[in-house]
């Protein structure tokens, strides 16, 4: 640790001061959402308890379930609360309540109401199947990994975006066969404002292919065919975000996901998602991903695509410490934190390499257990697939040179279309290329004490650290109010799903989160 | 050019000699890399009508695919006098020079609703030609005294953009498409101008596209007043909406004759 920590200066002091700001602008998020729900957290509740598939019309059982409780005014006692009524009133299982509410044949307004500790026991059974599920796909993937290892870091991340599940699972395959570490199958544009999960398999998506349990399924599948094919492991990711951020947690769990994009702050910024939906829906999101042993993602590259690389790295920093504050409340170690960051500065500004360089190492010393996920170069890329070519080569070997974790490829196409199957080949090939040339370089360089790297990342330092004081001051709400993240407003009562959010009732249950903190707690004191 | 000139009705593409046709090209094959896919390389080139061709480069890419690089010779030539391409005709002026080209020939600021349209997310473009801090160091419409904006961002269905744009009274309405799997983007344009077609509003509004797959002559074709390509710089399209708007604006301004266009 040490060898790698003279590489770059860091002023742990001021980096100590930024964590306590982070904590404290979690703690002020975290007073805003307290004795609150959302109708997905309400929905993630009914999937644990094994509520899946769809009505007559089509609706998912589990919306059905929580439109049912919006309607009779039910949602401040919960979903767990109101299953549990319904069972001792009826005996059904929670699959048969929302079948018969699907049916219009039940009123749970006209049962007795039973009291807490009966409610937690009655579904006690169901709960311990749903975490079972959960524990399994987890077993089954370190069953792989054991067998099949991963490869070093960093780890190749490639995308696949048809539209259609199946043509996605062979381009997925091909990656891996040319190299790729990790698969991401990119949603569908709209996805991330349905308030729903869609349901099966799905062949027609815009931009990228729904997120559906089966899609995971069925993507998991064909990767674990690649992993016996090729004896390298291969992890799976897709997207906890949007409106359903919690729900797709949980799918993602029960399919053996790896890793899940997964921010504190990227839906109400790029989606005008309400702020207290997202915080609410992200904290058990996060515990879930935590629970199943699930890497997240955080979303700060995409900052830098509004605002400027070199004017606003900062924020992305400030964005991290946050993330990683609010993660940490969730429960999430350091070793799931995939923060992110990008490689977006103008390749015409003279010692731009210079600046990524000491952005990346900065971000790399100051998160060291982090899988730290980079970004690749996006804004500037044109159609000139030549030059693009050279810039993902420039942002590969900056990736090596400062040891990041995973490396999100870029594709000489970017800004074209979405990738064909020899525009994700190449990146690989280019990416081997320069991570095998320069496998070693980071152990051979230190930065100059005065130089530039170390000047810039100095600043960036303190500037993180002034906006980090700023922010702990005026609260998050109010910060992003006033646009200092993205360069992007967003009014604290405004957004989308607004109308979701709900203050929990005196008789409101939530035991999966209360017993994913327990069994996490188990698990640090076990790590101990 | 060595001395030797082009002949304007007959170009060929050019390599190290005039008139060589030489070209590179790569592409994919669903059949794994072996002499058999090389040679179906090669004839797809001939079937193209090439001369010359050579695979330079075979690799697999594994679940039966193939990718090829080749040279050839095209033998067609165009005659590039008689080419005619629709472009934006307005001239681009500076910052102040709409300011206060809008200034003297407008009694109000120039109002331009802008969205991201159908599922589009992606507001990159847009925010860079909108948002008060514009592109490549060139301030955005929010910026200039002379337009008065609403930013409407991301996945805004065409019926809430054509509400909003009546709403405000707007002058001109901006639309960016940055998503073109399966031409998702052609119907979302299409559909627009057919709403505003029913509602007999098209000719309340200036109306523009952007985006990166996006050119003038397709906005035309579309039924747009105008299409702004990638690279475009917030004075171009300022410059243009000003001078458009003004022109369709009220006769006074057209009586006098200065349109600008």
């Amino acid at each position: 640790m040490n060898g790698i920590d003279e590489r770059l200066r860091v002023d742990r002091s001021m980096v100590a001061a930024c964590r306590d700001h982070a904590r404290a602008v979690a703690d002020g998020v975290y007073r805003m959402i307290s004795g609150k729900t959302t109708v997905s957290v309400e929905r993630t509740i009914c999937r644990l308890l094994g509520i899946d598939g769809v009505d007559e019309r089509g609706v998912p059982l589990p919306n059905v379930v929580s439109d049912y409780l919006q309607s009779e005014s039910l949602v401040g006692d919960g979903a767990w609360y109101t299953l549990a009524r319904i069972t001792a009133a009826t005996g059904c299982a929670p699959i048969d309540s929302a079948r018969r509410i699907a049916a219009g044949q039940l009123d749970a307004t006209r049962f007795a109401h039973i009291d807490a500790g009966h409610a937690r026991e009655l579904l006690d059974p169901h709960l311990v199947d749903g975490i079972a599920r959960i524990d399994d796909a987890r077993a089954a993937r370190e069953e792989l990994k054991a067998q099949y290892p991963h490869r070093s870091q960093p780890w190749l991340y490639v995308i696949v975006a048809t539209g259609n599940i199946y043509e996605d699972t062979v381009q997925a395959k091909a990656a891996v066969a040319q190299g790729a570490d990790i698969v991401a199958v990119i949603r569908s544009t709209a996805q991330s404002l349905l308030d729903y999960i869609p349901y099966g398999p799905t062949t027609e998506g815009f931009g990228g292919t729904y997120a559906t349990q089966e899609n995971f399924r069925i993507m998991r599948k064909a990767l674990n065919e690649s992993i016996r094919e090729t004896g390298r492991y291969a992890q799976l990711v897709n997207y906890a975000s949007g409106l359903c951020m919690s729900e797709i947690a949980v799918t993602g769990a029960f399919e053996g996901l790896d890793m899940m994009l997964n921010d504190s702050m990227y839906g109400i910024l790029f989606r005008d998602i309400n702020m207290e939906r997202t915080f609410i829906d992200q904290h058990f999101s996060r515990m879930i991903n935590a629970y199943a042993d699930i890497i997240i993602n955080t979303g700060e590259d995409n900052y830098l695509t509004t605002a400027d690389a070199v004017d606003e790295a900062h924020t992305v920093i400030a964005s991290q410490f946050i993330n990683e504050a609010m993660a940490k409340r969730a429960g999430l170690p350091s070793r799931l934190m995939g923060l992110g960051h990008a490689f977006e500065i103008d390749p015409d500004r003279e010692d731009g390499f210079l600046l990524e360089l000491a952005h990346a190492e900065l971000v790399r010393r100051i998160f060291p257990d982090a899988p730290i996920k980079y970004m690749p170069p996006t804004r500037h890329m044109t159609g000139n697939i030549f030059k693009g070519h050279l810039m993902n080569a420039m942002f590969n070997l900056a990736s090596v040179l400062t040891d990041q974790s995973i490396q999100l490829l870029g594709m000489l196409t970017e800004a074209v279309h979405t990738p064909f199957i020899q525009d994700r080949a190449l990146a690989i090939e280019n990416a081997r290329y320069v991570f095998t040339t320069a496998r070693h370089l980071s152990r051979e360089i230190r930065f100059t004490p005065d130089g530039v790297v170390q000047r810039r990342a100095d600043q960036v330092l303190e500037e993180t650290h002034r906006m980090l004081a700023d922010v702990a001051s005026t609260g998050l709400p109010a910060a992003i109010e006033a646009g200092r993240f993205a360069a992007i407003g967003r009014p604290v009562s405004g957004g989308k799903g607004a109308s979701g959010v709900c203050e929990t009732g005196e008789r409101y249950l939530n035991p999966f989160a209360d017993e994913f903190a327990r069994r996490l707690d188990e698990r640090r004191e076990g790590d101990r | 050019m060595s001395g030797v000139r082009p002949d304007i009705t007959a170009i060929r593409p050019y390599g190290d000699t005039l008139d060589d046709g030489r070209i590179q090209m790569s592409f994919t094959l669903p059949m794994e890399a072996s002499e058999q896919a090389r040679e179906a390389a090669r004839q797809i080139a001939l079937g193209m009508g090439l001369d010359d061709v050579t695979v330079v480069h075979m690799r697999d890419l594994g679940e039966g695919f193939s990718f090829h690089v080749l040279y050839a010779r095209v033998t067609v030539s165009v005659d590039a006098s008689r080419i005619v391409v629709a472009k934006v005709t307005t001239p681009v002026l500076g910052f102040d020079e709409v300011n206060e080209y809008i200034a003297a020939r407008y009694t109000r600021p120039v109002r331009v609703v802008g969205a991201c349209t159908g599922s589009d997310a992606h507001t990159v473009g847009l925010d860079a030609i909108m948002n008060m801090k514009g592109y490549a160091g060139e301030y955005g419409l929010e910026r200039y005294s002379g337009f008065q904006t609403w930013n409407l961002g991301a996945q805004v269905p065409n019926e809430d953009l054509i509400a909003r744009a009546m709403e405000v009274d707007a002058d001109a309405i901006l639309v960016s498409q940055v998503v073109t799997q399966k031409e998702v983007h052609v119907r979302n344009l299409t559909n627009l101008v057919e709403l505003l077609e029913a509602d007999e509003a098209r000719d309340r509004f200036v109306l523009v596209v952007g985006g990166p797959r996006v050119s003038h002559e397709l906005a035309l074709e579309l039924g747009f007043d105008a299409g702004f390509g990638s690279g475009t710089l917030p004075p171009e399209v300022a410059s243009y909406l000003a001078q458009t708007c003004v022109i369709r604006g009220t006769a006074a301004t057209r009586a006098d004759g200065d349109g600008g266009a």
